[in-house]
């Protein structure tokens, strides 16, 4: 990379730091445990709008996962979901009524709270439908990957978003507070996914499964990203720039390796297609608050008139870790 | 006692202490270094919660840091304290705080017992170690390195490019021939007191203080000086990974460990509290006077190593997404491209799939669909039959196919007509085998019911594609193994190259073809080229197809299946 572009680079990123800051002033404390905060401690963070019926079961995961502390972003919720998170110990939680598109949906509310508070933690960057999933998952908690990330000097872990779907229409199976959603939502693409690489920010974008399949086959382009890079050893000088997409500076992208071998990875499971999806996507449509003039929103609601199918005779039915490094989605990388 | 340990300790304390009380108890001395970097407050808990143990002893500390000198004083101090202290002990086992007993202690003192002369030490010369951080090996010994790697690595490269220039070549003291290996070593008393009481120790001291990771070379040179009883190999089970760093286990790890019959283990992780309570359990004192035994865990870690370094080949994916020409294989397995043959023949691809036990498809770059095998409109791993959706990324589509059908052999119709995205990477792959039939193209040409002066444009349109193909196909980049028939040529006789092509995919059958596929009539196809000809078009591609019918004089039953035996 030449001197001039990671010169622009640097001042692409000191705006967005800049913009974080500005934004600062939308969010407003509900609950702020962060004093408890110890400087070990892994933290999620999040920004959520009316996912009360989710969250039971996205907190018990990541608390079994060994995280410690929860930020959260409450976008004007008004199904109690802000009231809930207030309750819990190892939560704190932000409000605000701004727009979550003039504040890059969320990118920068979450910018500032990690500057703030997240100074060289490992932190977990996710939505309350994602779900992490890295090797060894099932045998290893969250910290024995950060602990071995840190002795490899490695500061940012990948983690493709992978759609998951029920089989059937979505409404076939009402999902209740508390379960697990990939009771209902356990099949995925296996290997239908399109790679190129970004050459501004150096980092992959990913396109594909069931949402490119079913509802952009005739406009790929559009067809969502699915590349994240969620889990970074953060520090206040770096930003997200695009969701959870990419960060600078650039070399925190370079999550993959490029000489033909295997850096390790892991999968965000995205329990998207479940019963709630169809009120969800009216909402946000009628928000209009979503990137590229909710392009992606509207494609949805166009293809849930006829109350689709996503599965299909070659959809995968997810087991474990295991599977989905066998498949490629994933790899263990020299973790051992 | 018959063996005492000395531990170097920097980091989770409270695992350093019941291991040392681990083997405190069971009557072996410790002498333990703390590095001079933890906290006063830490330093002073630890040695309190150590102190109702008699034969446990804190040696001075020294200030440590990976691939300095700093390693090998700590460790001399401690082991000079061991020695003095203990006049019983006969072998000295070094260890660090994160190493785990996976054996009985009694079982160690009975091995070591047996072998009261033995030295285990890995110490093999420079040019048999394969494992090198920085790519340096030999100038570790006649290069200086007064710079940390870790913290000054600036300043660490540049005074090693500045010796390098300089030609700086350090003599290296008489009578030492240098020897590489594992930092973990176990020596005996009479070996260790002469390296440490040696009165060249200076001069050696001197030397060392300044070569590159003294820790891996000082022992396994000097002992070579003093001791003939040497076996090459640490009693430490302990793995490095591709950066020379070391493997952690995990809870998961406890059977392999078990398995490993190996004494100690390192580097645990500090959490791993499952293996702690196994292994530092009483009840998991199992004899087995097995000798260790690393062999499976060593083949996970290599595997690592190697997915770590190589990838699997074929492999697009998020953390694998190789630069131009370091795929280490385009795709992942080996498929034949067929060109014109379905053009040619009625049947081609049913006839195929009765012929070989591959899977056979249509056209996967049609431009309407994609021409799944069967017609089905999705495909392994989930892949969609929109043509919009394929040539977006058309690369990416094929690999992805062969990816997802790994273990079954797939056969694709290629032509002109087609979408052209991937007619390098199939060219450039050493997995494709392409059989082409040129200018076959020009067959539904010839029966399509188009004015003619369309078909002429269509003609020049499809001849130029393909011929550019084919350059791809016979240029010097190309890998895949090709096979190019003109027209001409292959109907002459259309078996031989049938049986080339099937006897490479492996026949289902017999080795001979009995049964061919149904060739088109070419009947005017002759006058059909000389018109495209007349009309200022050159047909080159079919070869010199003859204007008279004498092929047909060969195949005077064009429509009938021939068998052939």
């Amino acid at each position: 990379m030449g001197f001039v572009r990671s010169y622009q680079l640097r001042w692409v990123r000191k705006r967005w730091r800049i913009r974080a800051l500005r934004k600062r002033r939308e969010l407003s404390a509900v609950v702020d445990r962060t004093a408890t905060i110890k400087p070990d401690d892994i933290l999620v963070m999040s920004t959520l709008r009316n996912e009360r019926v989710r969250l039971p079961f996205f907190l018990t995961y990541y608390r079994n996962l060994g995280v410690n502390h929860f930020i959260f972003v409450d976008n004007n919720s008004d199904d109690g979901s802000r009231e809930y998170l207030a309750e819990q110990d190892d939560v704190s939680v932000w409000t605000t009524r701004a727009s979550y598109k003039r504040a890059r949906f969320g990118v920068d509310w979450l910018n500032w709270l990690a500057r703030k508070h997240a100074h060289n933690h490992w932190v977990l960057t996710v939505d309350p439908d994602e779900f992490f999933i890295y090797p060894f998952s099932d045998t290893r908690n969250l910290r024995a990957l950060t602990d071995w990330l840190n002795a490899s000097s490695i500061k940012s872990f990948g983690a493709m978003l992978l759609d998951m779907y029920p089989k059937g229409t979505l409404d076939a199976q009402p999902y209740t507070e508390g379960q697990n959603p990939f009771e209902i939502a356990c099949w995925f693409d296996a290997g239908n996914y399109m790679i190129s690489k970004n050459p501004r920010f150096g980092n992959l974008w990913i396109q594909g499964g069931p949402r490119a399949r079913a509802f952009f086959p005739d406009n790929p382009a559009r067809a969502p990203a699915l590349n994240k890079i969620p889990l970074v050893k953060w520090n206040r000088a770096y930003t997200y720039v695009s969701s959870t997409h990419n960060l600078l500076p650039r070399g925190l992208n370079l999550v993959y390796d490029e000489w033909g071998g295997e850096k390790a990875s892991g999968i965000l499971l995205h329990a998207k297609f479940l019963s709630t999806f169809a009120d969800k996507a009216e909402e946000e449509l009628e928000r209009r608050q979503h990137y590229a003039a909710s392009h992606e929103y509207r494609a949805y609601a166009e293809k849930l008139k006829d109350n689709p199918d996503l599965w299909c005779n070659w959809s995968e039915k997810y087991i474990n870790w295991r599977q989905l490094e066998i498949l490629g989605l994933m790899s263990k990388g020299n973790w051992a | 006692m018959s063996v005492g340990f000395v531990m170097l300790v920097h980091t989770a304390l409270d695992r350093a202490e019941q291991v040392a009380r681990h083997w405190a108890r069971h009557d072996c001395p410790v002498v333990i270094h703390v590095d001079r970097k933890v906290k006063r407050r830490d330093h002073n808990a630890f040695v309190e919660a150590l102190s109702d143990l008699e034969n446990v002893r804190f040696s001075p500390r020294f200030s440590c840091e990976w691939g300095t000198w700093s390693l090998v004083k700590a460790s001399q101090a401690a082991s000079e304290l061991l020695l003095k202290d203990f006049s019983k002990v006969r072998h000295v086992f070094l260890a660090s705080g994160s190493c785990l007993p996976l054996r009985p202690v009694q079982e160690l003192k009975d091995y070591l017992a047996d072998r009261p002369m033995t030295n285990f030490i890995e110490s093999v010369t420079t040019e048999d170690v394969p494992w090198t951080v920085g790519g340096l090996d030999e100038e570790r010994f006649t290069l200086r390195f007064p710079f940390s790697w870790k913290r000054q690595r600036r300043l660490f490269d540049a005074y090693v490019r500045l010796q390098r220039r300089l030609k700086v070549n350090r003599k290296i003291p008489e009578g030492l021939v240098p020897h590489l290996g594992s930092q973990w070593w176990c020596l005996t008393r009479q070996t260790l007191t002469a390296i440490l009481e040696d009165p060249d120790r200076p001069t050696y001291d001197k030397y060392f203080s300044k070569v590159w990771i003294p820790d891996e070379s000082y022992y396994q040179t000097l002992v070579r000086l003093y001791s003939t009883n040497i076996e090459s190999r640490s009693l430490t089970l302990s793995k490095f990974d591709f950066q020379g760093k070391p493997h952690i286990f995990y809870d998961d790890h406890m059977q392999l460990l078990r398995r490993s019959d190996c004494f100690v283990a390192r580097k645990i992780w500090p959490n791993a509290n499952k293996l702690y309570d196994g292994f530092l359990s009483e009840n998991a004192a199992i004899m087995t006077g097995a000798e260790p035994n690393p062999g499976k865990i060593d083949r996970i870690f290599s595997r690592a190593v190697e997915r770590r370094t190589k990838g699997r080949p074929g492999l697009y994916m998020q953390s694998r997404f190789p630069n131009d020409g370091w795929e280490n294989g385009l795709t992942s397995a080996p498929y034949a491209v067929f060109e014109g043959f379905s053009e040619l023949f009625e049947d081609f691809e049913d006839w195929l799939a009765r012929m070989v036990g591959a899977r056979v498809h249509g056209h996967l770059f049609a431009p309407d669909r994609v021409e799944f095998a069967g017609g089905q409109s999705v495909f392994a791993g989930a892949l969609s039959d929109s043509a919009t959706l394929r040539d977006y990324r058309p690369e990416a589509f094929l690999t992805s196919l062969i990816w997802n059908t790994r273990g079954e052999r797939q056969c694709f119709q290629y032509s002109p007509r087609d979408t052209q995205g991937i007619g390098w990477l199939i060219a450039k792959d050493a997995n494709a085998t392409i059989s082409v039939i040129s200018g076959a193209w020009a067959v539904p040409l010839f029966y399509s019911n188009a004015n003619f002066s369309d078909i002429r444009k269509e003609a020049a349109r499809l001849q130029k594609i393909e011929a550019e193909h084919l350059a791809a196909l016979r240029s010097f980049y190309a890998k895949a193994r090709v096979r190019i028939w003109t027209l001409a040529d292959f109907v002459e006789n259309p078996m031989e190259p049938l049986q080339t092509v099937i006897d490479e995919l492996g026949n289902r059958t017999s080795h001979r073809l009995t049964e061919a596929p149904r060739m088109v009539s070419l009947e005017g196809f002759g006058q059909f080229l000389q018109n495209l000809k007349n009309q200022g078009m050159h047909p080159h591609l079919m070869g010199d197809f003859p204007m008279s019918n004498t092929v047909e004089r060969n195949q005077k039953k064009p429509r009938k299946p021939y068998l052939v035996n």
